[in-house]
């Protein structure tokens, strides 16, 4: 049976009638067609389906969609301003040569920002256990570092 | 995939009447990351989920002599807590290598208890801890040794309508410290091989051990205590000899399996380089 689910995605509150089984990913992909947010395991390993609740880094693919209620979560599209600037995290990803694929770099950028809005300085010892819950195929993960320091030094 | 329904009480006693209700088509979900992998895995398939999340009572680290862990509270909340890193540090160290940190900010404490893996990270520092369990059901409540709790692997001394409540934690003897070590295939985002918990309470004038506990995790179908080797050492001033005695001790006390991640040789070998290795952080 549907049940109404209520909460903010990337700063606007909304309301949706949604299965009770459902994972927040499947919501924000299938539901609100918001893309960005990728599916790689489905079972918490890889964490391409990070996303920020209430600003702490989550696996959405294994977060039932009720317990979402009340609460905030932002995806990679709210991290872009209106007028389409990139966040200074995004930019230094491009700029730093951090994404290969891009499969893996919403998630990246979402726990480099749950860490840098805790820690705005952070070691690069810091930044290495942010983001161990990260995977990148394309093993780029020594200018993924780099993008995150650059970022933070800004 | 298979449907669920999914329910949000706002009590414990609205969580056990719900438990009552629906028996064994309804399961507990705490923080979800071991109950949605399994009903994805299809190695359970309830009807119901009934959430623990934001039931009030279940999420507090609180005690000035007794220190007491809800079953909610996240393994992140333990890694940052101040209280429980000075109080009981191999519990902090542990909870902070469970996973990554998108796990630790939801997995929790109850749940990596009550799902009872061999190799539960939490489990080796507890049982050093002698930490207790709180468990509650319509019948009533009752506090058993942690060390009792595990039966099995992914068994429990939980009745089927029955919580974990809560996590008791005694604080140790004055100058006791200890050592907790993970080994595992790399260095985030992994299972243990083996897990070692070591904690000693040393004299400070004669330097004699006069109390040691020993705990082992995935080397036998529950993380097990080790009083074999504990008795080794205890009472006794520690010396190279002891140490090397204690961890063959503990080695051939173990019974483990060979799996995917390790052969029960390399396993038990492990155990003996660990247990003296932990020993001797303990003493620095
Ligand atoms: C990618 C990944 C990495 C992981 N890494 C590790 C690791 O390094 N070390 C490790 O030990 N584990 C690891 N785990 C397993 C898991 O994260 C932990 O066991 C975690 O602590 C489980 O907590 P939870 O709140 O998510 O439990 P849930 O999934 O919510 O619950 C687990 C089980 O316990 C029951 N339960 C939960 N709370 C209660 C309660 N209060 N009373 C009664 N029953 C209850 C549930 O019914 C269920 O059967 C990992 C999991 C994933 C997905
Ligand atoms: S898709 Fe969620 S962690 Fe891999
Ligand atoms: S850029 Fe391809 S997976 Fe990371």
């Amino acid at each position: 049976m549907k049940q109404t689910v209520q909460f903010k995605l990337n700063g606007e509150s909304i309301q949706i009638e949604v299965e009770p089984h459902l994972s927040l990913l499947q919501v924000i992909r299938e539901k609100l067609e918001l893309t960005g947010t990728k599916e790689g395991c489905g079972m918490g390993e890889c964490g391409a389906c990070t996303v920020l609740v209430d600003g702490k880094a989550i696996n959405s693919c294994l977060f039932p969609i009720l317990e979402v209620e009340g609460k905030s979560v932002t995806t990679i599209e709210g991290l872009i301003e209106a007028d389409g600037t990139l966040h200074p995290l995004q930019r230094s990803f491009v700029e730093n040569g951090a994404v290969q694929c891009g499969f893996c770099t919403p998630g990246m950028v979402l726990s480099a920002k749950a860490l840098l809005d805790q820690h705005p300085k952070p070691t690069e010892k810091q930044i290495r256990l942010a983001i161990s819950g990260n995977l990148c195929r394309c093993t780029g993960y020594i200018q993924i570092i780099r993008a995150i320091q650059a970022a933070s030094e800004q | 995939m298979k449907k669920f329904d999914y329910l949000k009480p706002q009590s414990l006693e609205e969580v056990l009447s719900l438990l009552n209700q629906f028996g064994t088509k309804a399961k507990l979900i705490g923080g979800g990351t071991d109950a949605i992998v399994m009903q994805r895995q299809n190695k359970i398939s309830p009807d119901l989920f009934i959430s623990l999340r934001g039931i009030p009572g279940l999420d507090h680290i609180e005690g000035n002599g007794l220190l007491k862990i809800g079953a909610m509270v996240t393994h992140r909340a333990i890694e940052q807590s101040p209280l429980i890193r000075e109080r009981f540090p191999l519990l902090s160290e542990a909870s902070g290598l469970l996973g990554s940190v998108q796990i630790r900010n939801v997995a929790t404490l109850g749940g990596n208890l009550c799902t009872a893996s061999p190799s539960a990270e939490t489990a080796p520092p507890l049982l050093v801890y002698e930490a207790e369990v709180h468990l509650i059901s319509q019948k009533g409540e009752r506090r058993i040794p942690l060390e009792s709790f595990f039966l099995g692997p992914g068994e429990t001394a939980l009745e089927q309508k029955e919580v974990l409540k809560e996590i008791l934690l005694q604080p140790p003897p004055p100058n006791s410290r200890g050592a907790y070590l993970k080994l595992g295939r790399r260095k985030a985002m992994d299972l243990a091989v083996v897990n070692v918990a070591v904690l000693l309470t040393l004299n400070p004038k004669t330097g004699i051990c006069e109390r040691a506990r020993i705990a082992l995790g995935a080397v036998a179908p529950t993380p097990i205590r080790v009083r074999e080797a504990e008795n080794i050492i205890e009472g006794n001033q520690l010396n190279d000899e002891l140490i090397r005695k204690a961890g063959e001790m503990a080695k051939h006390t173990c019974s483990p399996i060979s799996d995917i991640r390790a052969s029960s040789e390399y396993r038990r070998e492990m155990v003996g380089v660990l247990v003296e290795k932990a020993i001797r952080q303990s003493l620095t």
